[in-house]
């Protein structure tokens, strides 16, 4: 979990929410972003841990990231 | 100097609010020092949950439509209209139907959802919802005569109104078709957006073993893309094909416009305090009901209590009090699993559901209390 110079093309701020809320978040962001680009989902639920990885494993869309921050994670995902 | 309430919308949230600070602040407007209108698009009162008995042909929509004017405190006016533009700055509405903007002092969003099937491309000509009086009559007409085939139902969006009812729907047309010694002519599949069968890790614990018991098929990690109506296809993002027969669909929810245009949150959700249920973007403007982005369920249930939340709040502040009340993530769910059982859920922020085991008494406990409902959005229960 290291810093990446990733350029999000889509920030989704999910801190707050319960889960399944930021999955659910990253899905609708990645349904309406475009092949290529890359959304980067803010959370703080410790879930999102596990369900961020196996959505994309169930997918084409790759994790490219993950950052560790003080009060959350970042995900950053590719739209296949 | 009169103080002015608005409250938005007319379901269980808004309705429930106005009855509630017509008793408590009765005496005040009497006096004349307190104005409280309610704006609703249209003079009934909606109750949804009746419209998850109507394609088993069980109840009628009328059934869960009341006058507003019914319903509600005569202290209470009651304003047929849209509210068409929120300035929260100078605290000032527009209506639809009137050339004058109107001042409020307290501002409650009760709007709730709306359906949005035309987001995921074919669901509108192919699949079949009973989220709206429209799509549960349409769907009756369907399945009362469906002997034999595929019949899916696919949670496509959440959050979504009562997240209880597709799995209520699955266990209910399971019992149905048993009953009626058909089941084995007819497939059943429930698909769910995440790795589980509800949002809920306790509830989708509960459900998933039932499901496997009684042949329903499910797919996780399911989030339709798009809907073939001629080839009768459903297809996910993760890349599965389902063919169908019968579609049910739970369509994407959401809000309406006026909160994004108000600068109040994203999708028609307003990003509140989830205890105080007070707009973070904005003094004195309240939301409740599946209005207020809590992450609580869209429930009438949650919205009954945040009402009481919020009219303490209000009658507090109007009256110079500091406001104490403040929601704790209260939800209260009856969950149908079958035609004649039923489970019960009851849990808040800090405390997990634990669903009661199905039982005969429990589904007429849910009858009973959709009839005394009238008694809940009168103020009374």
């Amino acid at each position: 979990m290291t810093e990446t110079d990733i350029e999000p093309a889509v920030t989704v701020d999910a801190r707050g929410a319960a889960c399944p809320g930021p999955l659910m978040d990253l899905i609708g962001a990645i349904r309406s972003a475009d092949t290529g680009a890359v959304v980067r989902l803010l959370s703080d639920n410790e879930q999102s841990l596990t369900d961020v990885p196996e959505w994309t494993d169930e997918t084409d869309h790759d994790l490219l990231a993950t950052e560790e921050h003080d009060d959350h994670y970042a995900f950053f995902v590719e739209k296949a | 100097m009169t103080d002015h309430v608005v409250i938005v919308g007319g379901g269980t949230g808004g309705a429930v609010l106005a009855n509630d600070l017509a008793d408590r602040l009765g005496a005040e407007i009497d006096a004349g020092d307190v104005d409280v209108t309610l704006v609703n698009d249209g003079p009934d009162h909606v109750y949804k949950p009746v419209w998850l008995y109507v394609p088993f042909g069980q109840r009628e929509p009328e059934d869960g439509r009341r006058r507003l004017a019914e319903l509600v405190d005569d202290r209470i006016e009651i304003r047929i209209d849209r509210v068409t533009d929120i300035d929260t700055d100078a605290k000032r509405l527009h209506y639809r139907d009137a050339a004058t903007p109107v001042d409020y002092d307290y501002l409650v969003l009760a709007t709730g959802s709306t359906l949005a099937p035309d987001e995921i491309p074919g669901l509108a000509e192919g699949g079949h919802d009973y989220y709206s009086e429209s799509g549960s009559e349409a769907l009756r007409e369907e399945l009362l005569s469906f002997t034999e085939g595929h019949l899916v139902l696919s949670v496509v969006g959440t959050p979504h109104m009562c997240p209880a009812a597709p799995l209520e729907f699955v266990f209910m047309a399971d019992d149905w078709f048993r009953e009626r010694g058909l089941r084995e002519e007819v497939d059943i599949t429930y698909t769910y957006p995440i790795q589980r069968v509800h949002g809920n890790p306790h509830i989708a614990e509960w459900a998933r073993p039932r499901m496997d018991e009684r042949d329903i098929a499910v797919e996780t990690f399911f989030n339709a893309e798009s809907v073939d109506p001629d080839a009768e296809t459903i297809t996910s993002m993760e890349g599965t094909d389902l063919d169908y027969d019968l579609l049910v669909a739970i369509p994407p929810h959401r809000g309406i416009d006026l909160i994004e245009d108000a600068g109040l949150g994203d999708e028609g959700w307003v990003d509140v305090d989830k205890h105080t249920l007070e707009a973070t973007a904005a003094a004195d403007v309240y939301a409740l009901g599946d209005t207020a982005a809590t992450g609580v369920p869209n429930a009438g249930s949650v919205a009954h209590y945040q009402a009481g939340v919020v009219g303490q709040r209000i009658a507090s502040e109007i009256r110079g009090r500091p406001a104490t009340a403040t929601y704790g993530g209260k939800t209260l769910c009856f969950i149908e699993t079958g035609m004649d059982a039923a489970s019960f859920v009851e849990f808040d922020y800090e405390t997990p559901p634990s669903p009661a085991p199905p039982s005969q008494k429990l589904h007429w406990s849910k009858l009973a209390y959709n009839e005394s409902y009238w008694l809940t959005a009168r103020g009374l229960l």
